[in-house]
């Protein structure tokens, strides 16, 4: 019978490793001067250099060493003083030059870490992941498979090649070993990659669009035995594109892996895919046999340089860490661990300062955006920032704070802003949606009910203040809704002499 | 000899330019004449761009004749190597692989042509992809020594010397990553220079190694030499390893024919065994000669250049394996094989087989070993180390004298077929050329004079600290001088007149 | 002689990607024997204390600005392509990883 996680987990320990390739943001390439825009047609932003063309040469785009530096800051790297672009080679036809420019055994920054808290059983545990290096490289080009029934690689006739995205530069992330994360190897995983997401976000350095390829994860994993001490064959499984499916990829590498040894068969050492739709890796290319890289120091490339005062100042103007920010904003705005975690696994953090920057109850900016918008997100299939600015949403609880509008109200007008009939005002104006405040129109709803349920306000006038209730939703329900409660139940009161 | 204007030096072609005597457009006309009655036999070309050539000396001639400032050697015509893009015009770098490839771009060193109006006849003759010392791993034929036809005009660009010495133009771009500027210079009695590594762009060079290849300038005399290095040389923000530093006054250096009490230091290590009889004799008269002008000459030893040969044997193919792994039939030059049924991987390992030449393989397969995973160390790691050496052997020797000095080459021009089959006797001849190339200094070949035994072509080496080098341009402007004036005429003159078609 | 066997020339040859004959591999495996012996003389001269020289010049920190300048266009680019497809590069199916 199968092994299913839980099995797997008592049998064997995991060992996860991760590297994660992340594209920069810069606006040229890493060796030329090309443009670096996403979906742009294919091979319109290629030159001599970023084609390998016979003659052509590199040089290095500053804001790439730069972003790749701050980026070995924010993850406790140290800056090595020289380092060196190396040439990688092997035959790929999306590498131009068939050799990549990347970096050997003199990296950029070295000996970092990231620190990530999940929720376990045993309540928040936090891990401490090591950086093994954070190195510079460039990207390839894009292949199309044409002719295959699926555009995959197997059974095409041939292929088409777009070079528009080699020589993007990336930076390539590589964890050591994780030890001691048990049965949470997959949270751990996706915190670390969603840490590490949120870090780069904050840099500015990357779109980190995991789903436009901006940043992509292997994850490296292998099981030994309970207590044997062992380190068993690691699989890589290659460009794994949410947060989602990296917590799946490690999960599901766990399962297989056992369920392997438990049938006596043995590890290969390879690369697989994962395959989004089943949550399963798939076998690709064997590394049985090491691939003879031949890495040697690129001769059209000079060594860089970390200027200690360069590095220093780069250190200086890094930005707040997303933990350190996270804990700030939930001691500001006063709000319990569960619900910050809500907000940050909506990604909904940044969107909700906003709002509470604009002046808005922090409370009330977090309980609407998870809320209402989220609802309205979710049955159209987008992400709830996509649907209404902040700014409309902080006028919104502003309205319902001076009593303009009602929570029933500001349901409408949200919903009108985001169908497309402007902003909230608006929308209030088209629609008409204004508290009712006039006393004189709300008694005339009040004596009505007054006048329907003599016996109820007869208790109330007794001191049966409870009672009201009911007198109240009568109104309210006579008034549509425009009427803001608690100056109905002000005016009763009063009117039956409890006020 | 005639005294036809294809016979002048650059520097007169471009006084009869400046007065008038002669246009830009004649001027490339008259090559072109001298092209096709000689070069049937030489072969120094692989194309001419007769259209674009023509097109560049009109416009010459428009602004001359408009009476703007022009560059002194515009409408001056020259003979590229074929290992440097030119927008639109064939490089093929001697081999098949880049058969009909038309580069969408030029390199900088002819774009700095293109902007001194110097009129660029054609592309010339290599061995492919700059490996070899003869042009016999030329895919397109051997090219000729126009001293004798049976002879090689050495290499790699031996087409560029050819057609200098052959009178086809009167100036020429070379590259040099171990003496491919200078010992085809010392083979066909012309002069050639190897620039300090960085001074002149590789933009557009298409590499063979890339921490040794350098353009130069070539011709026939030291003068025009120093003229066209100045055109080609200077900073070039598209190549990281361009020095951003002015260019030299060479032309300055050539002109001052004064070497009085400049120290010039032989080198011990580059003499002896195996040079020919008639080498070492025309080397010891211009020593000679440079005693009689003044300067000091003093021996040198440089102990590591025993290992420079070595040394040069493994960084270059080891780069070289990775500089030509692009050469895959994917984006350009020619494809086998790709019949529907074959896999790119296929396609490339076919293509590769048969567009690349003997010489190419042996050295991509060398450099391959020297940089695999358990070899690294000893061999291309090793050859690293000795390049350090070596460097240090020449800071040493320049703390002692201005410039050292040896032959070119051990022999003259050897016979064409006499080493094709024996590549280590083909290595031996870089032996002196090499050790600059590793330290990524200046160096230059000049004729003194013909070997007695075979009446052919000798070449004096002189090389200069990095950034000097407008000491070899002193130094060979002084000896050329002096040896003239012994000769009467100028080595070139001496040349065996040429059947002509 | 430092021996090289046609096998590990065949290796050679594929890291290359370059097609080669029995023929071929015998005659560059003796070819080979004799230049590694020749080259591996640099073998044991520089000490440990010697660094290696990757390049010919020391320079560091060669860097441009992160500045956009012109592409080539779509026609230059594809100008050399020995097959073209809707302004891609044709070439023949990839065998290898997705």
């Amino acid at each position: 019978m199968a092994l299913n996680y839980d099995q797997a987990i008592e049998l064997y320990e995991p060992s996860l490793g991760l590297e994660v390739h992340v594209e920069l943001n810069t606006n040229s390439k890493m060796f030329c001067g090309c443009a670096t825009v996403f979906g742009a047609s294919p091979n319109t932003q290629t030159c001599p250099v970023c084609l390998g063309l016979p003659g052509s040469l590199p040089v290095v785009n500053a804001r790439a060493v730069e972003s790749s530096i701050r980026i070995g800051l924010a993850l406790n790297c140290s800056i090595v003083p020289v380092s060196r672009f190396a040439r990688k080679n092997y035959f790929y036809p999306d590498m131009p030059k068939n050799f990549q420019t990347s970096q050997f055994d003199e990296p950029i920054c070295i000996n970092g870490y990231l620190d990530v808290t999940i929720d376990t059983e045993e309540g928040p545990k936090l891990f401490r992941i090591d950086i093994e290096r954070v190195h510079m490289e460039e990207d390839t080009g894009k292949s199309l498979h044409v002719g295959g029934a699926t555009g995959r690689i197997h059974g095409a006739e041939h292929s088409l090649l777009d070079y528009n995205r080699a020589g993007i530069p990336l930076v390539e992330i590589v964890t050591r070993i994780v030890p001691g994360t048990e049965k949470y190897a997959p949270e751990v995983a996706r915190a670390f990659v969603a840490e590490l997401r949120d870090i780069l976000q904050s840099l500015g350095v990357s779109d980190v669009k995991m789903e436009q390829g901006s940043m992509r994860c292997d994850a490296n994993l292998s099981i030994s035995p309970r207590s044997s001490g062992l380190l068993g064959t690691r699989s890589e499984t290659k460009n794994v594109n949410s947060l989602r499916s990296v917590e799946r990829a490690v999960r599901g590498e766990i399962i297989r892996q056992a369920n392997r040894l438990q049938a006596g068969e043995r590890i290969v050492q390879e690369t697989r895919h994962f395959q989004e739709e089943s949550g399963e890796t798939r076998s690709g290319r064997s590394k049985e046999q090491a691939e003879d890289y031949r890495y040697f120091p690129e001769p059209d490339l000079l060594p860089i340089l970390a200027d200690p005062a360069w590095v220093e100042e780069l250190r200086l103007g890094l930005p707040e860490k997303p933990s350190i920010r996270r804990k700030r904003l939930q001691e500001s705005w006063g709000v319990p661990d569960k619900e910050m975690l809500a907000m940050v696994n909506a990604e909904l953090l940044d969107t909700v300062e906003e709002t509470v920057l604009l002046g808005a109850d922090p409370t009330k900016a977090r309980s609407w955006w998870l809320g209402e918008i989220s609802r309205l997100a979710n049955e159209k299939d987008v992400s709830p920032r996509s649907l209404i600015e902040s700014t409309e949403v902080a006028e919104i609880i502003s309205l319902i704070a001076a009593g303009e509008l009602t929570d029933k109200l500001a349901r409408q007008v949200l919903e009108g802003v985001i169908s497309g009939e402007g902003t909230a005002r608006a929308v209030i104006e088209k629609r008409g949606l204004k508290v009712l405040s006039d006393d004189s129109a709300l008694m005339v709803a009040i004596e009505a009910a007054i006048a329907a349920q003599q016996e109820t306000a007869e208790r109330v006038r007794a001191g049966n203040i409870p009672a009201a209730g009911a007198l109240i939703g009568a109104v309210m329900k006579a008034t549509g809704g425009q009427a803001d409660a608690a100056k109905v139940r002000e005016l009763l009161l009063r009117h039956l002499g409890q006020g | 000899m005639s005294t036809e204007i294809i016979h002048q030096t650059a520097a007169q072609m471009s006084a009869e330019l400046a007065s008038g005597n002669v246009t830009a457009v004649e001027l490339a006309s008259a090559h072109y004449d001298r092209i096709s009655a000689v070069d049937g036999d030489v072969h120094a070309f692989l194309h001419l761009d007769r259209e674009g050539a023509l097109a560049q000396a009109a416009g010459v001639d428009v602004l001359r004749k408009a009476g703007e400032k022009v560059h002194p050697l515009a409408g001056v015509p020259l003979a590229l190597k074929d290992v440097l893009t030119q927008k639109g015009v064939p490089t093929t770098c001697g081999s098949k692989m880049l058969e009909g490839w038309r580069p969408p771009y030029d390199s900088t060193v002819v774009t700095n042509l293109k902007k001194a109006g110097i009129v660029i006849l054609g592309k010339t003759n290599m061995d492919e992809f700059a490996m070899g010392s003869s042009t016999e791993n030329s895919a397109y034929g051997t090219t000729r020594n126009p001293w004798d036809l049976s002879r090689i005009p050495g290499g790699s660009g031996g087409g560029s010397s050819a057609a200098l010495a052959a009178f086809e133009a009167p100036l020429a771009i070379g590259t040099d990553t171990g003496g491919s500027i200078r010992q085809p210079a010392a083979v066909t009695g012309t002069v050639g220079v190897k620039p300090t590594y960085g001074t002149v762009s590789r933009y557009g060079l298409v590499a063979f190694s890339s921490s040794l290849d350098q353009a130069g300038p070539c011709a026939r005399t030291v003068l025009d030499t120093a003229m066209l290095h100045e055109v080609i040389a200077g900073y070039d923000p598209k190549d990281s390893t361009s020095i951003n530093a002015p260019v030299g006054k060479m032309v300055e250096a050539a002109k001052k024919l004064d070497v009085k009490g400049m120290k010039i230091g032989v080198v011990k290590e580059l003499a002896g065994d195996g040079y020919q009889a008639g080498v070492t004799i025309r080397f010891n008269e211009a020593l000679e000669a440079l005693v009689s002008a003044g300067a000091e000459i003093i021996e040198v030893s440089a102990p590591s250049f025993e290992y420079a040969l070595a040394a040069y044997y493994l960084i270059a193919p080891a780069e070289a394996s990775s500089n030509l792994a692009r050469f895959d039939s994917m984006r350009y030059g020619i494809r086998i094989g790709d019949d529907g049924s074959r896999s790119a991987e296929e396609v490339m390992k076919m293509t590769r087989e048969v567009g690349f030449g003997k010489e190419v393989k042996r050295r991509i397969i060398l450099g391959t070993y020297a940089l695999s995973s358990g070899y690294y160390d000893a061999y291309y790691g090793s050859a690293q180390k000795v390049r350090t050496l070596i460097k240090r052997d020449y800071e040493a020797a320049f703390t002692k004298v201005d410039v050292l000095v040896s032959p070119t080459c051990p022999t003259t021009a050897f016979k064409i077929g006499e080493k094709s089959e024996d590549p280590l006797a083909m290595y031996l001849n870089d032996v002196c050329t090499i050790p600059i190339n590793l330290a990524g200094i200046g160096g230059m070949s000049l004729p003194c004079g013909l070997a007695p035994e075979d009446g052919l072509p000798v070449g004096f080496q002189i090389m200069s600290p990095a950034m000097k080098d407008e000491l070899m341009y002193q130094v060979s402007g002084t000896l050329e001088a002096a040896l003239q004036s012994s000769w009467g005429k100028p080595l070139y003159a001496s040349a065996p007149e040429l059947s002509v078609r | 002689m430092a021996a090289i066997s046609r096998e590990e020339v065949a290796h050679l040859a594929r890291l290359s990607r370059i097609e080669m004959t029995d023929t071929e591999l015998d005659h560059l495996a003796s070819e080979m024997g004799l230049i590694l012996d020749s080259v591996s003389k640099v073998q044991g001269v520089a000490g440990d204390d010697i660094p290696p020289s990757s390049h010919a010049i020391s320079m560091q920190n060669v860097m441009r600005p992160d500045v956009v300048v012109a592409s080539l266009t779509t026609e230059e680019t594809l100008s050399g392509a020995p097959a073209r497809e809707d302004d891609r590069f044709k070439v023949p199916q990839i065998l290898g990883e997705e």
